[in-house]
């Protein structure tokens, strides 16, 4: 697993308190469909990222990261 | 012994665990406080449920700011508990995503006005009106968080200013109505934080960015810090202080014609 994608996962176990370990969670996984988040978890989700990356992720580039594998896809091409 | 000691206090307005009023009832918690929650919706139960836990607080009631039978319920709830309250804690705002874009005029309507002022503003003076009675006598204290752009025009924050700088004037009246009941009426004006709230105003990290710049401490300010401010206005220490605003903004207010460089 890449640092990013370890450090994505990381963010998306503690963000939505998932009682996995990071190594268990799917790349496909949908935040919402498959992790139980709401859309306060998926905005606070977006807020980790940008901080942890340090990079700003406009709303309408948030709206289309819905499963782990786009959340690190995004931060990979753009942090 | 904190400076807390034996208060008890109500604390409206924790969504997540970066919010103010989440920070806050943590530090008065350690300070002594004993503490009761509001949760707007049952979305936000579960999170305000984790903050009573860390607390040790039993105490989580509904409550819709914009509701006034729900408001009543929560005191009604909160007098079973306890025989009196010395703090609230009020951490509320909202106005229509859609307002906070653009400049002020493009997308103000009545309605998003209305709501704006409601949620924001009303729901302050509804809290001291039903809180009133539990309160008095007892150096009691209101607390509310506000916002530079009460003050100055700031771009996207728009209609929130007008709601914020409503909420000031009723710090000003509603410490003027209850100060012959011993009970006090503040306002932080806290800098930007990035909190769900937050998330809600465009270009809220170029904000961030800049008072970073332009502020004489050269940093933003953190949940903790305002966290600090709201336990001491409202504690004994602050027996003096009644219908002010204070700035927990790293000076940023003060400034004009500020030198950012590049």
């Amino acid at each position: 697993m890449s640092d990013v994608e370890n450090k994505v996962k990381e963010i998306v176990v503690e963000q939505l308190d998932l009682d996995i370990e990071v190594s268990d969670l799917n790349n496909s996984s949908s935040f919402v469909d498959d992790l139980g988040a709401d859309s306060l978890d998926t905005v606070e989700l977006v807020m980790a990222l940008e901080e942890e990356f340090e990079c700003e992720i406009p709303e309408e580039d948030a709206e289309k990261i819905t499963t782990v594998q786009q959340a690190i896809d995004y931060v990979t091409e753009n942090a | 012994m904190g400076i807390l000691a034996g208060k008890k206090a109500l604390i409206v307005g924790v969504a997540s665990n970066r919010s103010i009023a989440w920070s806050t009832a943590e530090f008065m918690h350690q300070q002594g406080a004993e503490l009761a929650f509001t949760y707007l919706d049952d979305k936000l139960k579960k999170r305000v449920d984790k903050i009573a836990a860390a607390t040790n607080s039993d105490i989580v009631l509904p409550c819709d700011v914009n509701s006034d039978q729900q408001i009543e319920d929560v005191f009604t709830e909160l007098k079973k508990e306890w025989d009196g309250l010395d703090i609230i804690v009020h951490s509320v705002g909202f106005a229509p995503r859609e307002l906070l874009q653009g400049t002020y005029l493009d997308n103000l309507t009545r309605e998003g006005y209305r709501i704006a002022m409601d949620t924001s503003s009303y729901s302050f003076a509804a809290l001291g009106k039903a809180g009133r009675e539990m309160m008095q006598g007892r150096d009691a204290s209101l607390l509310t968080l506000t916002y530079l752009g009460a003050v100055r025009a700031m771009t996207n924050y728009n209609v929130m200013g007008v709601a914020k700088a409503a909420l000031e004037a009723n710090v000003r009246y509603m410490a003027h109505a209850l100060g012959a009941d011993g009970i006090r009426v503040n306002g932080i004006s806290a800098g930007p934080i990035k909190t769900l709230a937050a998330s809600g105003i465009g270009n809220f990290k170029s904000m961030l960015d800049h008072v970073a710049k332009a502020a004489p401490l050269k940093r933003n300010v953190t949940q903790e810090d305002v966290a600090k401010v709201a336990a001491f206005l409202s504690s004994d220490w602050a027996n003096g202080i009644t219908g002010e605003i204070t700035y927990v903004d790293a000076g940023y207010n003060i400034m004009a014609m500020t030198e950012v460089g590049d």
